[in-house]
């Protein structure tokens, strides 16, 4: 009798081990990403590329980000690509003051080895990059880096 | 009186919650880091711009017009053979044996309208303002995919390993220091035997283009 009763009993998941797996997922989170540095005012598609090499050091890098400003906000088109700087966008003219600042707050030793990577849109027009290597060069800013994704090149021309 | 005398049980029910919770707020707050790209070296800034006296033929023009129409040479070619006209032209190797400037390791046609030897092989990369990012970086990197299929090669010969894995080698903070020396003279090595040389040339460019544009 007790062990009919036993039986009827709708057998339970074990739900204990759930946690653990789900705390996996987070620590595997937390290792392969990093926290966000700046919002993304422009669009930022960028290209793909697949001769790419790992920028092999992850300080002393200024990012210049270049898209069509991802809000409208009154002062600037939607439809013309703009430079974000920091937190904030900016015209042409801006660059070389704002990587001057960024290289001055960065310690003595990583000034050398300072290099500028540049995220930019896969639309954009070359244009506004040329203005910006033009800036570079002025104040011998020489390393650049055209970061991009891994992919197949010829997914971004048609 | 009945006492309880099991240990109480603390309720982990909740423990699955509150680890989604965390990983929720992470997925938000992070992003998948991109630090690959193609590295470049711009060149000083002169206030006399220089010029430099190269034959026409160690000269691969590479122009992309406003359309995004790829233009080698004054005629245009699909992306998708820029890459072995790039080889072929740096590969080419057109001085004759006993030349100074013999190149002894090139498997090219040796066709003496193209390149004398890759150290002189220069590729002039011109873009129109109009040109659009994505397409420009196709090209560049079909470019420098041609040297570093180059430089596979020439590394496969001599080293048994491909130019790409000893970088990575060199740049991994695993690898040993006397490994390290050895493998940056083998780089080194390389590197001189195939020099990457696509410039931009403004000024020459510009005069030449923007006549025909008009």
């Amino acid at each position: 009798m007790k062990r009919n009763r036993q039986k009827r009993k709708a057998p339970s998941i074990a739900t204990s081990s759930l946690p653990d797996i789900v705390f996996i997922l987070l620590f595997f989170f937390m290792t392969v990403t990093t926290m966000k540095k700046t919002n993304f005012l422009v669009e930022n598609t960028l290209p793909n590329a697949t001769e790419t090499e790992a920028l092999y050091q992850s300080d002393g890098i200024i990012e210049i980000l270049v898209g069509n400003p991802t809000k409208h906000n009154g002062i600037y088109s939607m439809d013309v690509p703009k430079i974000q700087l920091g937190n904030r966008l900016a015209e042409i003219d801006g660059v070389a003051t704002y990587v001057l600042a960024e290289l001055a707050m960065m310690p003595e030793n990583l000034r050398k080895t300072a290099m500028v990577s540049l995220k930019i849109d896969k639309t954009v027009s070359m244009g506004i990059i040329s203005d910006i290597k033009n800036e570079l060069q002025k104040i011998n800013m020489l390393k650049i880096n055209y970061t991009t994704f891994q992919g197949d090149i010829f997914r971004d021309i048609k | 009186m009945a006492t309880n005398r099991e240990t109480p049980e603390v309720n982990a029910g909740s423990m699955a919650d509150i680890a989604f919770l965390l990983l929720i707020f992470f997925l938000v707050t992070t992003t998948l880091e991109t630090d690959e790209g193609l590295g470049r070296l711009l060149p000083k800034k002169e206030i006399e711009p220089r010029t430099i006296d190269v034959n026409e033929r160690n000269v691969l023009r590479v122009n992309l017009n406003s359309t995004n129409e790829l233009l080698v040479e004054d005629a245009v070619l699909d992306l998708k053979t820029l890459r072995k006209v790039a080889f072929d032209f740096l590969d080419n190797g057109g001085a004759l044996p006993g030349e100074s400037k013999y190149c002894d390791y090139c498997k090219g046609k040796r066709d003496d309208s193209s390149s004398d030897n890759p150290i002189d092989a220069i590729i002039a990369l011109h873009h129109n303002r109009e040109t659009t990012y994505g397409f420009y970086i196709a090209v560049q990197n079909e470019l420098v995919g041609a040297y570093n299929d180059l430089r596979n090669r020439e590394a496969q010969r001599l080293f048994k390993q491909s130019y790409v894995a000893m970088t990575e080698a060199y740049y991994d903070e695993k690898t040993p220091l006397i490994q390290k020396e050895k493998l940056k003279k083998r780089l080194k090595r390389i590197q001189k035997m195939y020099p990457q040389k696509i410039v931009e040339p403004e000024v020459f460019s510009n005069k030449r283009f923007d006549d025909e544009a008009q």
